[in-house]
């Protein structure tokens, strides 16, 4: 049995794989991010990616999402769409457009009328999955940091990825609006098998939500149980 | 006034120099690069100066200098490119050289004031086609553009995060940026032609909110500030710029108290 098999403790062959990756190396010049990263992630997982900070999470994510190159090994995504919520955005007090029309920026160009209807189905039907369509002509720049959230993320959701990365998503919220934010994600992973990557250095939301966690230790990457997740393991030093 | 060529020639130059310079201004405003704009129209100068001292025409080497510069800032990345002290001294290197080229040249002050603060006598029929030509382009690239660079313009990170390639929207937007000064000074000048660049695009930022609606409110109000201007220069003889950027002013001010009388009803 390969390596990688062994540690990715699957159970059951039915799921479907949607990432998987093998032996995954990245290093910045000499540098070494990470080597010898395994696992396999299976559609409608809710996973967390926990490690200290500095420890590659974001990295890897980039690695995912194509916008770094891998050193060497293997990453094979299933899906060509990946939806993405970063970690900072630029949203000052005089952001000028509101919440539809930052969800809308999603969208391609098109000037068929067919398509423009599809479009506007689409992000309505977006709006009423994030909870949003109460508030879709709200500045965006006047809304809270839970709406923004929501905002961010129905706009990552828009083009029906069937892959969620939500990065340390929920860092300066309240403890309530994470919870409900959470509980969005939690419906949408439910309802719609949407598979969900949660970067997070928040032991609470990683105990209540995740189902499985992959924690970054010593250069490398390792499967944990939820239960077994501690919180020394978010502590800051690399 | 249009029984004038001149003034005939100017109102058209004025009105495709409004209709750029108010889209690209909603860009510009977007993208934080006001700062950057002004310093393009500072490199305009230097730029036109040149091409006086070597005999090609001022908007020529307008449209070199600004191309050069702009690809020089894209290709810096955008964190970089846009810290004020590094903008200052390139501006001030800038203007520099601009007065320098126009000393060594044999034109008088007069031609150097008119690249500056800009004039409505000086622009001949065959400039207003140049004009055209170029502002048609400009619109044309913003229509192809248009949905990317809405993304990349009002929410970078996200249009980084949808895979979007950012670098070369931002190259191709500057190229447009640097295109739109060298229009628009060789009415209102290289100095205030940032006036047309930066104001309306903010001051449309406070009333409405999608980017269809910040389009053609900031080109309708620069469109009324060149026309108004043309006008009252016309009538009163005074310089055509305090006219625009007397009204691009006003208005701006009026469009910030109206989003703050606004955020407390």
């Amino acid at each position: 049995m390969d390596e990688w098999q062994s540690f990715s403790n699957r159970k059951d062959s039915e799921e479907i794989t949607v990432i998987e990756a093998k032996n995954l190396t990245k290093r910045f010049g000499k540098q070494l991010v990470f080597k010898d990263v395994n696992f396999k992630i299976n559609d409608g997982d809710f996973i967390s990616l926990i490690g200290p900070n500095g420890s590659g999470k974001t990295t890897l994510v980039r690695i995912m999402m194509g916008l770094e190159k891998k050193t060497s090994g293997e990453l094979k995504i299933n899906h060509k769409h990946i939806g993405y919520v970063p970690q900072f955005r630029n949203i000052d007090l005089d952001y000028p457009l509101n919440i539809e029309q930052f969800v809308r920026l999603n969208l391609k160009f098109t000037l068929s009328p067919k398509q423009r209807k599809a479009d506007n189905e689409s992000i309505k039907t977006i709006l009423t999955k994030t909870k949003l369509t109460r508030l879709k002509n709200r500045p965006l720049g006047l809304a809270s940091g839970g709406e923004k959230q929501k905002a961010y993320l129905a706009q990552a959701l828009l083009n029906d990825p069937k892959i969620l990365i939500l990065d340390e998503s929920t860092a300066s919220l309240d403890v309530e609006v994470k919870m409900q934010l959470m509980d969005l994600v939690a419906e949408l992973n439910k309802k719609y098998n949407l598979t969900v990557i949660f970067i997070t250095h928040d032991y609470e939301l990683t105990k209540k939500y995740t189902t499985r966690a992959l924690f970054f230790e010593n250069k490398t990457l390792k499967e944990v149980k939820v239960s077994d997740v501690s919180e020394d393991m978010f502590e800051m030093e690399s | 006034m249009f029984e004038y060529e001149f003034m005939r020639e100017a109102f058209i130059a004025s009105t495709f120099i409004a209709i750029t310079a108010g889209l690209v201004g909603v860009f510009v405003v977007s993208r934080n690069m006001s700062f950057l704009s002004h310093t393009l129209s500072e490199i305009g100068f230097a730029g036109a100066s040149f091409g006086i001292l070597i005999g090609i025409s001022p908007l020529a080497g307008m449209i070199l200098f600004t191309l050069v510069s702009s690809i020089a800032v894209g290709s810096l990345s955008s964190e970089s490119s846009r810290r004020e002290a590094s903008i200052s001294a390139i501006s001030s290197l800038f203007i520099g050289l601009g007065i320098l080229f126009l000393s060594l040249s044999s034109e008088s002050s007069s031609y150097a004031t008119n690249i500056l603060f800009g004039s409505i006598v000086g622009i001949s029929s065959k400039e207003v086609q140049q004009l055209m030509i170029l502002a048609l382009f400009v619109i044309f690239v913003f229509i192809i553009f248009y949905k990317p660079l809405a993304f990349d313009s009002f929410d970078h990170i996200g249009a980084r995060a949808a895979g979007l390639k950012t670098r070369l929207l931002s190259i191709a937007f500057l190229v447009t940026l640097a295109l739109s000064v060298s229009i628009g000074a060789q009415i209102v000048g290289s100095l205030l032609v940032f006036v047309l660049l930066t104001l309306p695009g903010a001051t449309a930022k406070y009333v409405v909110r999608t980017v269809p609606k910040l389009i053609m409110v900031s080109v309708g109000l620069s469109l009324v500030g060149v026309w108004l201007g043309l006008y009252l220069a016309f009538i009163t003889n005074w310089p055509v710029t305090f006219f625009i950027s007397g009204f691009e002013v006003i208005a701006y001010f009026l469009g910030l108290s109206y989003k703050n009388w606004k955020l407390n009803h």
